[in-house]
């Protein structure tokens, strides 16, 4: 999997690295139950994302991975915006940040 | 061992640990706090990838502004702890074993693909380290990618005026109606 010298850290470390990260935020994701927190655990793995941009962009010696990077930082806080303001409005209605206790339609 | 993948190790320890800290931590404000640290390591990460913009980007823009929106609606709504988990359908020996298996199954998915891209990995670009400065990377931002640069100021008004709409509903209501 690395090559023989392994006296540089490689592209594939830095996948691995990313891999690593993003089952944490998926796992974050599926087993939490505060709202707050899976939401974290969605900009973990927007970083991991983020960290496999850059690492091919380097490897491939293009600036595109830095740009696209740009644009995800973007639409992570436009989420990052929108999602904190419906658990504003959700906490208002129902006083918890349990995702399991929004179970109706209408408010 | 070069120094530089003594540094990749200890960035890839700081983010991955804080990461995996953020997810077991039970108390919102530390797991705002451990991401930050995380971001940091993921920093770190990107000066050694040659992108020290992006770096300094994800220091003031992440960690300064989208993080301290975080911790601010933790504070604002004193965030209760994180209930209990319910018994019943999450507990079921069933669900866990499918869990498992599948998480097993993903990681080996990842393993087999990552020891197929040894053509990529071990091309000699590293050899040939190419920066790019910030005017590089602005003028290809405001050249090649300006229509996608434009289009997203108007996803920033949306997510702007859809966060005032959720979130101050009631007020914009009252004033309507007073």
């Amino acid at each position: 999997m690395f090559s023989k010298e392994g006296a540089v850290a490689e592209l594939n470390h830095y996948l691995i690295l990313s891999a690593v990260l993003f089952s944490i935020g998926t796992a974050g994701v599926l087993l939490r139950r505060n709202l707050i927190t899976v939401l974290l655990s969605v900009e973990v793995m927007l970083n991991a994302v983020n960290l496999s941009f850059i690492a091919f962009g380097r490897f491939l010696g293009s600036s595109d991975g830095q740009i696209i990077v740009f644009f995800v930082i973007t639409v992570a806080a436009a989420e990052a915006t929108v999602g904190l303001a419906l658990i504003i409005a959700l906490f208002r209605h129902v006083e918890t940040l349990n995702p399991d206790a929004f179970r109706q339609l209408r408010g | 061992m070069g120094f530089d993948l003594i540094l990749f190790y200890v960035f890839a320890a700081i983010a991955a640990v804080m990461a995996l800290l953020v997810v077991v931590q039970s108390n919102p404000v530390y797991s705002v706090l451990l991401l930050i640290g995380s971001f940091i390591g993921l920093a770190g990460l990107y000066v050694l990838l040659d992108a020290p913009f992006v770096a300094v980007i994800q220091i003031i823009v992440y960690a300064g502004a989208i993080m301290v929106l975080f911790l601010f609606v933790v504070m604002l709504l004193n965030a209760p702890r994180e209930e209990p988990a319910p018994s019943g359908l999450l507990e079921s020996g069933a669900t866990r074993a499918i869990g498992a298996v599948l998480a097993v199954v993903f990681a080996l998915e990842l393993a087999w693909a990552l020891s197929r891209s040894r053509t990529l990995a071990t091309t000699d670009a590293y050899d040939m380290p190419r920066s790019f400065s910030v005017p590089d990377i602005g003028q290809r931002l405001f050249q090649d990618y300006a229509f996608a640069f434009e289009a997203t100021s108007i996803l920033i008004l949306v997510a702007m005026i859809g966060a005032l709409s959720l979130a101050a509903r009631h007020v914009l209501e009252g004033r309507r109606r007073g």
